[in-house]
Protein backbone atom coordinates (compact mmCIF):
# COMPACT_ATOMS: atom_id res chain seq x y z
CA UNK A 1 0.00 0.00 0.00
CA UNK A 2 1.23 3.49 -0.85
CA UNK A 3 0.13 6.93 0.16
CA UNK A 4 0.17 9.27 -2.83
CA UNK A 5 0.24 13.06 -2.65
CA UNK A 6 -0.42 14.94 -5.89
CA UNK A 7 0.15 18.66 -6.45
CA UNK A 8 -1.50 20.21 -9.51
CA UNK A 9 -0.65 23.77 -10.54
CA UNK A 10 -1.50 25.94 -13.51
CA UNK A 11 1.41 26.15 -15.94
CA UNK A 12 3.66 29.20 -15.56
CA UNK A 13 2.32 30.93 -18.66
CA UNK A 14 -1.34 30.56 -17.60
CA UNK A 15 -2.79 33.51 -15.73
CA UNK A 16 -4.12 32.60 -12.29
CA UNK A 17 -6.57 35.35 -11.27
CA UNK A 18 -7.31 33.55 -8.01
CA UNK A 19 -3.69 33.72 -6.89
CA UNK A 20 -3.51 37.35 -7.93
CA UNK A 21 -6.65 38.29 -5.97
CA UNK A 22 -5.55 36.48 -2.81
CA UNK A 23 -2.09 38.02 -3.06
CA UNK A 24 -3.61 41.50 -3.35
CA UNK A 25 -5.85 40.88 -0.37
CA UNK A 26 -2.92 39.78 1.75
CA UNK A 27 -1.03 42.89 0.69
CA UNK A 28 -3.96 45.02 1.88
CA UNK A 29 -3.82 43.20 5.22
CA UNK A 30 -0.22 44.25 5.61
CA UNK A 31 1.59 41.12 4.43
CA UNK A 32 4.04 42.92 2.17
CA UNK A 33 6.50 41.60 -0.35
CA UNK A 34 4.37 38.80 -1.79
CA UNK A 35 4.48 37.99 -5.48
CA UNK A 36 3.94 35.17 -8.00
CA UNK A 37 1.17 33.58 -5.93
CA UNK A 38 -0.47 30.62 -7.62
CA UNK A 39 -3.27 28.52 -6.24
CA UNK A 40 -3.42 24.88 -7.18
CA UNK A 41 -4.91 21.59 -6.08
CA UNK A 42 -3.70 19.01 -3.64
CA UNK A 43 -5.01 15.46 -3.85
CA UNK A 44 -4.02 12.56 -1.63
CA UNK A 45 -5.08 8.95 -1.65
CA UNK A 46 -4.04 5.42 -0.77
CA UNK A 47 -3.37 2.87 -3.45
CA UNK A 48 -2.99 -0.84 -2.97
CA UNK A 49 0.06 -2.66 -4.28
CA UNK A 50 3.62 -3.58 -3.44
CA UNK A 51 5.49 -2.88 -6.63
CA UNK A 52 6.74 0.71 -6.41
CA UNK A 53 7.66 1.27 -10.05
CA UNK A 54 4.43 -0.27 -11.31
CA UNK A 55 2.38 1.91 -8.94
CA UNK A 56 4.40 4.95 -9.91
CA UNK A 57 3.67 4.36 -13.60
CA UNK A 58 -0.01 3.90 -12.88
CA UNK A 59 -0.21 7.08 -10.76
CA UNK A 60 1.65 9.01 -13.44
CA UNK A 61 -0.84 7.90 -16.09
CA UNK A 62 -3.73 8.80 -13.78
CA UNK A 63 -2.26 12.27 -13.24
CA UNK A 64 -1.70 13.02 -16.90
CA UNK A 65 -4.97 11.59 -18.19
CA UNK A 66 -7.47 12.41 -15.47
CA UNK A 67 -6.30 14.44 -12.48
CA UNK A 68 -4.64 17.19 -14.51
CA UNK A 69 -5.28 18.76 -17.90
CA UNK A 70 -1.92 18.99 -19.67
CA UNK A 71 -3.16 21.93 -21.77
CA UNK A 72 -3.21 24.21 -18.72
CA UNK A 73 -1.77 22.33 -15.77
CA UNK A 74 1.40 20.65 -14.54
CA UNK A 75 1.66 18.13 -11.73
CA UNK A 76 4.07 16.38 -9.45
CA UNK A 77 3.46 13.59 -6.99
CA UNK A 78 5.12 11.92 -4.05
CA UNK A 79 4.65 8.34 -2.88
CA UNK A 80 5.40 6.71 0.45
CA UNK A 81 4.69 3.24 1.78
CA UNK A 82 1.67 3.24 4.04
CA UNK B 1 -33.36 16.95 -38.76
CA UNK B 2 -33.00 15.00 -35.54
CA UNK B 3 -31.09 16.41 -32.58
CA UNK B 4 -29.97 14.51 -29.51
CA UNK B 5 -29.42 16.42 -26.27
CA UNK B 6 -27.04 14.65 -23.89
CA UNK B 7 -28.06 14.81 -20.24
CA UNK B 8 -25.27 14.52 -17.69
CA UNK B 9 -25.86 14.61 -13.94
CA UNK B 10 -25.78 18.36 -13.31
CA UNK B 11 -26.74 19.50 -16.82
CA UNK B 12 -29.23 22.33 -16.45
CA UNK B 13 -29.75 23.68 -19.97
CA UNK B 14 -30.85 20.36 -21.47
CA UNK B 15 -34.56 21.27 -21.46
CA UNK B 16 -33.81 24.70 -22.91
CA UNK B 17 -31.95 23.07 -25.80
CA UNK B 18 -34.67 20.48 -26.32
CA UNK B 19 -37.44 23.09 -26.45
CA UNK B 20 -35.41 25.50 -28.56
CA UNK B 21 -35.06 22.74 -31.16
CA UNK B 22 -38.60 21.37 -31.01
CA UNK B 23 -40.70 24.47 -30.31
CA UNK B 24 -38.70 27.12 -32.15
CA UNK B 25 -36.80 25.36 -34.93
CA UNK B 26 -39.62 22.84 -35.39
CA UNK B 27 -37.18 19.95 -35.62
CA UNK B 28 -37.16 16.59 -33.86
CA UNK B 29 -35.19 16.17 -30.64
CA UNK B 30 -34.58 13.51 -28.04
CA UNK B 31 -32.68 13.27 -24.78
CA UNK B 32 -29.65 11.01 -24.50
CA UNK B 33 -28.78 9.79 -21.01
CA UNK B 34 -25.06 9.90 -20.19
CA UNK B 35 -25.10 6.24 -19.19
CA UNK B 36 -26.48 5.07 -22.53
CA UNK B 37 -24.04 2.93 -24.42
CA UNK B 38 -25.49 3.73 -27.84
CA UNK B 39 -26.78 6.82 -29.63
CA UNK B 40 -30.34 6.84 -30.97
CA UNK B 41 -30.74 5.93 -34.65
CA UNK B 42 -30.46 8.48 -37.43
CA UNK B 43 -29.22 11.45 -35.45
CA UNK B 44 -28.09 14.51 -37.39
CA UNK B 45 -26.75 16.56 -34.50
CA UNK B 46 -25.79 16.21 -30.85
CA UNK B 47 -25.98 19.04 -28.34
CA UNK B 48 -23.88 18.95 -25.17
CA UNK B 49 -25.82 21.41 -23.02
CA UNK B 50 -24.73 23.87 -20.37
CA UNK B 51 -24.77 23.26 -16.65
CA UNK B 52 -22.44 21.91 -14.02
CA UNK B 53 -21.99 18.29 -15.03
CA UNK B 54 -20.67 16.20 -12.14
CA UNK B 55 -20.65 19.37 -10.05
CA UNK B 56 -17.67 20.68 -12.06
CA UNK B 57 -15.57 18.46 -9.77
CA UNK B 58 -11.83 18.28 -10.52
CA UNK B 59 -12.24 20.59 -13.57
CA UNK B 60 -15.29 21.61 -15.59
CA UNK B 61 -16.06 18.74 -17.96
CA UNK B 62 -13.25 16.55 -16.63
CA UNK B 63 -15.49 13.78 -15.33
CA UNK B 64 -18.07 14.01 -18.11
CA UNK B 65 -15.52 13.04 -20.71
CA UNK B 66 -15.44 9.59 -19.12
CA UNK B 67 -19.21 9.13 -19.37
CA UNK B 68 -20.37 5.97 -21.08
CA UNK B 69 -21.92 7.91 -23.96
CA UNK B 70 -18.86 10.07 -24.74
CA UNK B 71 -16.92 7.54 -26.87
CA UNK B 72 -20.07 7.33 -29.03
CA UNK B 73 -20.26 11.13 -29.27
CA UNK B 74 -16.60 11.23 -30.30
CA UNK B 75 -17.17 8.51 -32.89
CA UNK B 76 -20.21 10.41 -34.20
CA UNK B 77 -18.14 13.60 -34.56
CA UNK B 78 -15.26 11.77 -36.22
CA UNK B 79 -17.73 10.38 -38.75
CA UNK B 80 -18.81 13.91 -39.66
CA UNK B 81 -21.89 14.21 -37.40
CA UNK B 82 -22.65 17.71 -36.08
CA UNK B 83 -21.84 18.32 -32.43
CA UNK B 84 -22.52 21.56 -30.56
CA UNK B 85 -21.17 22.11 -27.07
CA UNK B 86 -22.62 25.07 -25.24
CA UNK B 87 -20.97 26.46 -22.09
CA UNK B 88 -20.32 23.35 -19.98
CA UNK B 89 -20.72 21.45 -23.26
CA UNK B 90 -17.81 23.46 -24.70
CA UNK B 91 -15.75 22.60 -21.63
CA UNK B 92 -16.56 18.91 -22.15
CA UNK B 93 -15.51 19.15 -25.82
CA UNK B 94 -12.11 20.62 -24.94
CA UNK B 95 -11.58 18.12 -22.10
CA UNK B 96 -12.42 15.22 -24.39
CA UNK B 97 -10.09 16.47 -27.10
CA UNK B 98 -12.73 17.12 -29.77
CA UNK B 99 -11.72 20.78 -29.64
CA UNK B 100 -8.31 22.28 -28.76
CA UNK B 101 -7.56 24.54 -25.78
CA UNK B 102 -9.21 24.77 -22.36
CA UNK B 103 -11.59 26.98 -20.38
CA UNK B 104 -10.35 28.69 -17.23
CA UNK B 105 -11.74 30.89 -14.51
CA UNK B 106 -12.78 34.37 -15.72
CA UNK B 107 -10.06 36.95 -15.08
CA UNK B 108 -12.54 38.95 -12.97
CA UNK B 109 -13.08 35.88 -10.74
CA UNK B 110 -16.81 36.55 -11.10
CA UNK B 111 -19.65 34.51 -12.53
CA UNK B 112 -20.92 36.69 -15.38
CA UNK B 113 -24.52 36.49 -16.55
CA UNK B 114 -25.49 39.03 -19.22
CA UNK B 115 -26.14 39.64 -22.90
CA UNK B 116 -23.01 40.09 -24.97
CA UNK B 117 -22.33 41.06 -28.57
CA UNK B 118 -20.54 38.47 -30.65
CA UNK B 119 -18.95 38.83 -34.04
CA UNK B 120 -19.46 35.98 -36.49
CA UNK B 121 -15.79 35.42 -37.27
CA UNK B 122 -16.37 32.74 -39.88
CA UNK B 123 -19.71 32.20 -41.60
CA UNK B 124 -18.53 29.25 -43.67
CA UNK B 125 -19.94 26.48 -41.52
CA UNK B 126 -23.32 24.84 -41.01
CA UNK B 127 -23.60 26.62 -37.66
CA UNK B 128 -22.82 30.10 -38.95
CA UNK B 129 -23.96 30.19 -42.57
CA UNK B 130 -27.26 31.81 -41.56
CA UNK B 131 -25.27 34.94 -40.70
CA UNK B 132 -23.21 37.47 -42.59
CA UNK B 133 -19.45 37.39 -42.20
CA UNK B 134 -18.54 39.71 -39.27
CA UNK B 135 -22.22 40.15 -38.37
CA UNK B 136 -22.80 41.35 -34.81
CA UNK B 137 -25.24 39.13 -32.91
CA UNK B 138 -26.55 39.21 -29.34
CA UNK B 139 -26.29 36.07 -27.22
CA UNK B 140 -26.37 35.74 -23.42
CA UNK B 141 -23.46 34.34 -21.43
CA UNK B 142 -23.65 32.73 -17.98
CA UNK B 143 -20.36 31.33 -16.76
CA UNK B 144 -17.63 31.54 -14.17
CA UNK B 145 -15.06 29.55 -16.11
CA UNK B 146 -15.25 30.77 -19.67
CA UNK B 147 -11.81 32.19 -20.30
CA UNK B 148 -10.64 30.38 -23.40
CA UNK B 149 -6.97 29.46 -23.24
CA UNK B 150 -4.73 28.03 -25.93
CA UNK B 151 -0.98 28.13 -26.57
CA UNK B 152 0.43 30.63 -29.08
CA UNK B 153 1.03 27.89 -31.62
CA UNK B 154 -2.45 26.52 -31.02
CA UNK B 155 -3.93 29.96 -31.60
CA UNK B 156 -2.00 30.33 -34.84
CA UNK B 157 -3.36 26.96 -35.95
CA UNK B 158 -6.92 28.08 -35.14
CA UNK B 159 -6.37 31.19 -37.25
CA UNK B 160 -4.68 29.33 -40.11
CA UNK B 161 -7.55 26.85 -40.31
CA UNK B 162 -10.34 29.43 -39.90
CA UNK B 163 -11.50 27.68 -36.72
CA UNK B 164 -12.55 30.77 -34.79
CA UNK B 165 -16.35 30.85 -34.98
CA UNK B 166 -17.26 33.77 -32.73
CA UNK B 167 -15.37 36.53 -30.97
CA UNK B 168 -16.55 38.87 -28.20
CA UNK B 169 -17.06 42.48 -29.07
CA UNK B 170 -16.17 43.44 -25.50
CA UNK B 171 -14.23 40.54 -23.98
CA UNK B 172 -16.01 39.71 -20.69
CA UNK B 173 -13.78 36.94 -19.35
CA UNK B 174 -10.22 37.41 -20.57
CA UNK B 175 -10.37 34.82 -23.37
CA UNK B 176 -7.35 34.65 -25.67
CA UNK B 177 -7.95 36.68 -28.85
CA UNK B 178 -11.51 37.49 -27.63
CA UNK B 179 -12.57 33.95 -28.57
CA UNK B 180 -16.17 33.03 -27.70
CA UNK B 181 -16.49 29.90 -29.83
CA UNK B 182 -14.41 27.65 -32.07
CA UNK B 183 -14.84 24.85 -34.59
CA UNK B 184 -12.79 21.75 -35.15
CA UNK B 185 -10.81 21.69 -38.40
CA UNK B 186 -13.61 19.92 -40.26
CA UNK B 187 -16.17 22.48 -38.97
CA UNK B 188 -18.68 19.85 -37.85
CA UNK B 189 -17.98 20.44 -34.15
CA UNK B 190 -18.72 23.81 -32.53
CA UNK B 191 -17.99 24.81 -28.95
CA UNK B 192 -19.09 28.15 -27.55
CA UNK B 193 -19.53 29.71 -24.11
CA UNK B 194 -22.57 31.90 -24.98
CA UNK B 195 -26.03 30.30 -24.95
CA UNK B 196 -27.85 30.46 -28.32
CA UNK B 197 -30.60 28.20 -26.96
CA UNK B 198 -31.66 31.04 -24.67
CA UNK B 199 -32.44 33.30 -27.65
CA UNK B 200 -36.05 32.21 -27.87
CA UNK B 201 -37.72 35.60 -27.74
CA UNK B 202 -35.28 38.47 -27.67
CA UNK B 203 -32.50 38.17 -30.24
CA UNK B 204 -34.34 35.25 -31.80
CA UNK B 205 -32.04 35.32 -34.81
CA UNK B 206 -29.10 34.09 -32.75
CA UNK B 207 -30.97 30.82 -32.22
CA UNK B 208 -30.11 30.03 -35.84
CA UNK B 209 -26.67 28.91 -34.65
CA UNK B 210 -28.49 25.69 -33.76
CA UNK B 211 -30.23 25.61 -37.14
CA UNK B 212 -27.84 23.50 -39.17
CA UNK B 213 -30.10 22.48 -42.03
Amino acid sequence: MFKVKVHIMLKDDVLDPQGKTVSHSLDHLGYKGLSHMKIGKYIEFLVEGDDESKTKASVNKMCSEVLSNPVIEKYEFYMERA
Amino acid sequence: MKYGVVVFPGSNCDSDCYHAVTDQLNEEACYIWHEDAKLPEELDAIILPGGFSYGDYLRCGAISKFSKIMPEVIKFANNGGYVIGICNGFQILTESGLLPGALLMNTSQKFICKDVVLKVANNKSKFTNNFEQDEAIHVPIAHGEGRYHISDTGLQELKDNDQIAFTYDDNPNGSVADIAGIFNKRKNVLGMMPHPERCLFRNRKSLDILNIK
